[in-house]
């Protein structure tokens, strides 16, 4: 266990940036999200939770896959290649971290996604314990633990001091670099910490919620309910929802013709447009009640069904805090526990 | 894109079918010179131009859009180029608003009889133009290479 | 709040409505959903209170679809935003019963400061506190009722209904700023400055499309932006122009159909000042055609729809 001032973050920042980039929770035009580190950049690991998740960083809202040019007569192909250089993501969140292993499920099995598992390796994960958990916060549910999150780095803010400890070997090479910055600590003052996290979570309305309702059996059972009839109608069919969510991984890919050539892009898609899923025969669902319910179902029956019974929501309670309609997973969950099946 | 001497810019021009693409035609048949680099599209009526029609020449790489249509009074359908008049006098406030150098569109009513005008406008706007160098505030860099 | 109730139950019952469009009681105070009510008994979670500030007259396009009238519940600034939405053939006034609902200004939960929000008291309708008592996980605090209002509440356009069969209720008086000052901040600014403030607040977007979808002049039934045909159809944001051109054209094409009903900044995940696209083109129509309020008569005629001879030229007013 080490432990730095929080004054002399900057400095440590430079010394990860030096060798990695780095990406953390920067303050721009009044909103809190991921980005890359810079001198000038105004870092804010103070707030609990970035607008859009760390998600942005391993799968990218938009990416080109490769360009098509013209040239001579012929077309020449230029591919994008997977990233070959090391990064640091500093300041994610335990719910954030445990998004990345449902991203894994999808993304590093069979076909492996080569642009994700780059990045998954070339990536080294600091994450931050959530000091303050907020009420719409419900990680517990899912297990996650915000007092001792995942990652090849676990951090703790205390006061004014930083405490780090490195969990993998990944995180021990960035440890060993740090060294000069870092000075030894005892466990004492993040015990006493986590101990106070865990309190405070025990209090979170939605830490008791019950997921008795869901999981692979609920693909069947939950599917014909009126409940989702009942409840979908103020759904803006916007995808707010699906874009600040660190677990939603599906996409689309499209050509963008550039006037004298194309570029193949993929970019997040979300399951409450329209046009999700079109294809040439027309579309799969074709109502808002449809859309609405696969969000849901997808996330916690359709999932759970495929990967073991690994839920697709980790609790972190972005869709909870933007939803324009305030419409959610919670209210969803509570619905189908008063009322039943 | 490094602006040297020789730089060009490009600018599009869309013109009505009527008045001004008639009178782009006469500065051609009269051997006025205007700038190659000024590509017309020509639209049934200036009121055709959608304001989507200019953030998209903006968009694939124009530095410069300037819409010709009928005098005020003349237009073929007798009304469109006024509706034209108000919908691109607020486009370009709210270009003027995001910070779009002014200068770089522009809306001029050029009659099938005016080669000299459409001529003389062209010259001028490109050379307007020019000296704003290439647009980089309203550009898709994807299809700058 | 009970006479709303009591007003939507005997309408039911009378059977003079078929449902009720109005609040849902959420998780807490602050997080009531827009809902439709078809029985007396369920409406025993409708709720009225200050965080009350979605505009139900979208719904009201669906509404008009289904068998019979639906009751539904307006502020003095939806109601424009319904008669902006009957002038354009949208919605059936024959098939709406409009309770014009008083209004003391709106909140916004991401305008209250504090973290771990778990009730907050003083927002009740029609006795609303000057104070709101914020009660969170770390202890309770106090924010004056006005800080915590939506920014739209605090240029409101006024306190009448322009289309109603009956008011319930007083409005309050929340105006204290000026609605064109900030447009007119930035008008005052360098291009530079103009190009930097739009670029790091568009930056932000995701494109999640809360503003187009919650926005009622935007009731195309297929919007260009979904359109598979052209490849205007961007779902997500590749680049810094897209964002642009998306947000110039959405407000383009409200231009003097927006009634500044405000939903669009409501809605922004991002919080990007979306109104300011809006007002910008409010205020120059304003400037150049004549005052002009959307959605306040069905008779005028609409700046973009009319013109006069004298109209100025584009690019008047330039450097």
């Amino acid at each position: 266990m080490y432990k730095i001032k929080k004054e002399n973050l900057t400095a440590l920042y430079a010394a990860i940036a030096a060798e990695n980039d780095l990406f953390l929770p920067i303050k721009a035009a009044g909103q809190t999200n991921f980005g890359l580190w810079t001198e000038n950049a105004e870092v804010d690991i103070d707030t609990l939770k970035t607008v859009k998740s760390g998600k942005d960083i391993f799968f990218p809202q938009s990416e080109t896959l490769y360009k098509v040019r013209r040239e001579e007569g012929k077309f020449a192909i230029d591919g994008e290649a997977p990233r070959q250089t090391p990064f640091v993501v500093f300041g994610i969140r335990g719910c954030d971290v445990r998004a990345l292993a449902v991203l894994d499920k999808v993304f590093l099995s069979d076909p492996i996604d080569s642009y994700y598992a780059a990045r998954r390796q070339m990536g080294t994960i600091v994450s931050l314990a959530c000091g303050k958990p907020a009420t719409s916060c419900f990680c517990k549910v899912f297990g996650v633990d915000c007092a001792e999150p995942e990652g090849d780095v676990v951090t703790w803010l205390v006061g004014d001091t930083l405490y780090w400890k490195a969990k993998t070997k990944k995180g021990e090479q960035l440890t060993e670099k740090m060294t000069s910055l870092l000075e030894k600590a005892d466990e004492a003052a993040v015990e006493a910490e986590q101990a106070a996290i865990r309190a405070i979570v025990e209090k979170l309305p939605y830490s008791k919620l019950s997921l008795d309702k869901w999981g692979a059996a609920a693909a069947d059972a939950n599917f014909d309910s009126p409940i989702w009839e009942q409840m979908y109608k103020p759904c803006l069919a916007c995808g707010t929802c699906t874009f600040v969510c660190p677990t939603c991984q599906c996409y689309d890919i499209k050509d963008y013709s550039t006037g004298n050539g194309v570029q193949r892009y993929r970019c997040w898609d979300s399951c409450m447009y329209s046009d999700f899923t079109m294809m040439a025969h027309g579309n799969n669902r074709t109502s808002q009640m449809q859309r609405f319910r696969q969000r849901f179902m997808h996330k916690l029956a359709y999932f759970p069904a495929n990967n073991q019974g690994m839920f697709s929501c980790v609790g972190c309670g972005r869709c909870v805090d933007k939803c324009p309609s305030h419409l959610n997973i919670v209210k969803v969950i509570k619905a189908f526990e008063k009322e039943g099946v | 894109m490094p602006v040297t001497e020789n730089w060009k810019p490009k600018i599009v021009a869309f013109c009505c079918n009527w008045c001004s693409y008639a009178g782009a035609d006469l500065a051609g048949s009269s051997r006025l010179a205007y700038p190659a680099d000024v590509k017309i599209i020509k639209v049934p009526c200036s009121c055709r131009v959608n304001p989507m029609f200019i953030l998209r020449a903006f968009e694939k790489g124009a530095d410069g859009v300037i819409l010709c249509g009928c005098h005020p009074g003349d237009c073929h359908y007798s009304t469109g180029n006024y509706y034209a008049r108000r919908r691109m006098t607020l486009l370009f406030s709210m270009l003027d608003y995001l910070g779009v150098e002014e200068g770089r569109t522009r809306v001029e009513w050029v009659s099938a009889a005016e080669g000299v005008k459409f001529s003389e406008t062209m010259n001028s706007f490109v050379e307007k133009v020019r000296a704003l160098g290439p647009n980089v505030r309203l550009g898709d860099l994807r299809c700058k290479n | 709040m009970q006479e709303l109730i009591n007003k939507a139950k005997t309408l039911l019952e009378s059977g003079e409505v078929a449902r009720v469009l109005g609040w849902k009681k959420g998780e807490y105070e602050y997080d009531p959903e827009p809902a439709f009510f078809e029985t007396s008994e369920s409406l025993k979670d409708f709720v009225y209170n200050g965080f009350c500030g979605a505009n139900l007259s979208k719904y009201m396009i669906e509404a008009g679809k289904k068998e019979g009238k639906t009751l539904v519940f307006l502020k003095p600034c939806d109601s424009y935003s319904y008669n902006q939405l009957l002038r354009e053939h949208r919605v059936d006034r024959e098939k709406a019963y409009i309770v014009g609902v008083g209004c003391k200004g709106k909140l916004a939960v991401s305008k209250i400061p504090f973290e771990g929000i778990l009730n907050i008291s003083g927002a009740e309708y029609p006795d609303a506190a000057e104070t709101l008592t914020v009660e969170t996980l770390y202890g309770t605090e106090t924010i004056a009722y006005k800080d915590a209002m939506l920014e739209r509440c605090h240029v409101c356009k006024g306190k009448e209904h322009v289309v109603y069969d009956e008011l319930i209720g007083e409005s309050a008086d929340t105006v204290d700023a000026d609605r064109f000052a900030e447009v007119e901040r930035i008008e005052a600014m360098s291009p530079e400055e103009k190009f930097a403030f739009f670029q790091s607040e568009l930056s932000k977007c995701i494109r999640c499309n809360a503003c187009r979808n919650v926005c009622p002049a935007c009731s195309c039934r297929k919007c260009v932006f979904d359109s598979t045909a052209f490849d205007s159809e961007q779902k997500a944001n590749t680049t810094s122009f897209e964002e642009k051109m998306f947000h110039i054209i959405r407000a383009f094409h409200v231009a003097g159909r927006c009634t500044d009903c405000g939903e669009c900044s409501r809605v922004c995940p991002q919080g990007i000042p979306l109104h300011l696209f809006n007002r910008k083109f409010i205020k120059d129509i304003n400037a150049l055609y004549g005052e002009y309020q959307a959605g306040s008569d069905l008779e005028s005629k609409a700046p973009l729809t009319n013109f006069t001879t004298e109209d100025a030229e584009p690019g008047v007013g330039r450097g």
